[in-house]
């Protein structure tokens, strides 16, 4: 069963003239209008998300990957596209404020790139993950407690450290943070951007095997966006491979691993270093 | 007036001829209530309109008033509008009819309008006060006009008004809630010492201004109006009569107010009002009541209950005695008022 259909996924920065959509792409080789200089982040995106599933999206910078996370977490508004979400009527992406609110408390949990996004730094690292349990209306303050600790717990931060402020949390510690405030109410659909991005090796390592297991036992939906094609290979089953704001490959994760088709795929594959 | 003040001004001894002139003075040449119709009208819409959204923060122009902003320029603005020539005026800081703000207010709208001035709380029609709501019950004759330092309950945890209008719109209120589980983190209960924060009519959230916890049960299903008024930031809101207004609370750690266990008020030995702690130059620590024209009225009858002007004495009105200590006989028989009492009310709806 789908979890998320996703069709004509358009994003542009600037004033779109109109004809940015046919002026850029990978034929062109560039994601910037030549007529109206806007920057058409990702355009023409159609893919579809299955039940506990774990798709990867994989590009290198400036290929679009974040823009369209930013898209499905319900961040930032499409130029145009449509996206059917099984916990909404209609196009999730008209969704109004409260809607999305009520989305973003509920059903669908984001990691962001930047730790800035996605958390409050002055707050204890407890009170970032209380805040989507008392968003989703949890107004008993033992249960928020044992809630919080069991997330500490499942996401392997130090339960010692909960009533600290994020801001002195390590960086490891922080992305964990992020990831358990993410799935604090079970929701159906998880977004990583770059999960392991800045994390030292064997960090990245452990936030990798933490998050397999939880997205094992809660069999839950997963869009995973790196550049990093390890995390990729080790996360997700099916891959989409972007450039200049296009997929220009989609396939069962090994497949494309072993046999990339498209031209940039192969090179993007033998040029890791 | 203009014309005295400079006839006046420059000789030594006109300071004399000035203090005399305003004792005999009418305010000449200033409009009924200080204010002009215009402004009145103004400030009378946005409270119509306050009332219509319990809770909401609504803008008024907020204008210059002899006073510095931040002293009470909005409750004034208020009180001035409302105040026709049948009204009695009470006005209130920190608990005290006396202190130099208050009294400065009431001589303001005393020799602006034709209005009665009063200290006492069941004898005024409309209430002007910072930081208390008075001991005793109001009913729905009464206006209690808060003045407000800090509209926006939110601004503890966001210092974005843009932001937090958005919250408002969208009662989106976890972040309130976070620095609420935060406090009781560190403290194990919520301690905030006042303005603290309520759902009003389970819509907005609203500052109820500094009183303190204390006074916030008293906003709950009350009889009166309650106005609140924020001359610096130009916005007014309310409470209309029985509005639920609830504080914010978890299920396991519920709203407390402020505990005096074991203490009286040293003067009239009162044990469920708000007492303030005063301490002496040898370092003793004595209590007294907040409420200074409660005290007083208690000093005179001990038993007097809160509701003594009201028929019947069952109204909940305001935070019981901590119940961990002995509970005092006129709260744990609400309703067996004494003959006093009933003699009392008599001669308040009298005089009224």
């Amino acid at each position: 069963m789908t979890v998320l259909e996703a069709s004509n996924l358009t994003k542009i920065y600037g004033e779109p003239c109109g004809e940015c959509v046919e002026h850029t792409g990978p034929a062109v080789g560039d994601n910037q209008c030549p007529v109206c200089e806007s920057v058409v982040a990702c355009a023409a995106v159609d893919f579809e998300l299955y039940d506990g599933e774990v798709l990867g999206i994989v590009g290198e910078s400036g290929s679009g990957k974040s823009s369209l996370a930013e898209l499905l977490a319900l961040d930032s508004e499409a130029t145009a596209g449509r996206v059917d979400d099984d916990a909404h009527d209609g196009n999730l992406l008209d969704a109004d404020y409260q809607d999305r609110h009520e989305l973003q408390n509920h059903h669908i949990g984001m990691v962001h790139q930047h730790v800035r996004d996605g958390l409050e730094l002055d707050f204890s690292g407890g009170g970032n993950i209380a805040e989507k349990l008392l968003a989703a209306g949890w107004r008993g303050y033992g249960d928020i407690r044992s809630r919080v600790r069991e997330l500490f717990e499942a996401t392997e931060i130090p339960v010692s450290r909960m009533d600290d402020p994020t801001a002195t949390y390590s960086g490891g510690m922080q992305r964990r943070v992020q990831i358990a405030k993410a799935i604090a109410n079970d929701p159906e659909l998880v977004i990583l951007d770059e999960p392991t991005t800045g994390l030292d090796v064997s960090v990245q390592a452990r936030v990798l095997d933490m998050f397999r297991r939880i997205q094992r036992e809660q069999d839950v939906a997963t869009i995973v966006v790196s550049h990093d094609l390890d995390v990729i290979r080790l996360l997700a089953d099916r891959t989409l491979v972007m450039r200049h704001g296009r997929i220009i490959e989609s396939g069962l994760t090994d497949r494309i691993m072993e046999d990339p088709h498209h031209e940039y795929t192969q090179t993007l594959i033998n040029s890791v270093i | 007036m203009t014309d005295r003040t400079a006839d006046s001004v420059g000789t030594p001894e006109s300071v004399d001829a000035i203090l005399d002139s305003l004792d005999t003075d009418s305010l000449a040449g200033y409009n009924y209530a200080y204010l002009d119709e215009h402004t009145k009208r103004e400030v009378r819409r946005s409270i119509l309109s306050a009332i219509a959204l319990p809770g909401h923060q609504v803008p008024f122009a907020s204008r210059a008033m002899p006073l510095a902003r931040g002293w009470g320029t909005g409750g004034m603005q208020a009180s001035l509008s409302l105040l026709g020539p049948q009204d009695t005026f009470k006005v209130i800081d920190q608990g005290s009819d006396e202190s130099v703000n208050a009294a400065n207010i009431r001589r303001l709208a005393a020799k602006t309008t034709d209005i009665e001035t009063t200290t006492d709380a069941t004898a005024a029609s409309i209430i002007q006060s910072r930081h208390r709501i008075p001991e005793a019950v109001l009913d729905e004759d009464q206006i209690l006009v808060l003045q407000v330092p800090v509209t926006d309950a939110l601004r503890r945890v966001d210092g974005s008004d843009d932001a937090n209008r958005r919250r408002h719109a969208h009662r989106n209120y976890s972040k309130m809630w976070v620095a609420l589980y935060e406090n009781v983190v560190e403290y194990g209960e919520i301690k905030l010492s006042s303005r603290y924060p309520v759902m009003v009519a389970g819509r907005y959230l609203m500052d109820p201004s500094p009183i303190p916890r204390w006074d916030v049960p008293k906003l709950d299903d009350a009889d009166n109006l309650f106005v609140f008024a924020a001359g610096r930031e130009a916005r007014i809101y309310a409470v209309p009569p029985h509005t639920d207004v609830e504080p914010l609370a978890f299920e396991d750690r519920e709203f407390q107010v402020e505990r005096f266990p074991g203490q009286a008020c040293r003067r009239c030995g009162s044990t469920d009002t708000f007492l303030i702690e005063v301490e002496t130059d040898d370092g003793e620590r004595q209590y007294a009541c907040n409420d200074t024209s409660f005290c007083q009225k208690r000093s005179a009858s001990p038993a007097l209950s809160k509701a003594h002007h009201r028929e019947g004495d069952d109204h909940a009105w305001g935070p019981p005695t901590d119940p961990s200590i002995s509970v005092p006989e006129r709260s744990a028989s609400p309703a067996g008022a004494t003959a006093d009492d009933a003699e009392t009310s008599r001669e308040e709806g009298d005089r009224r």
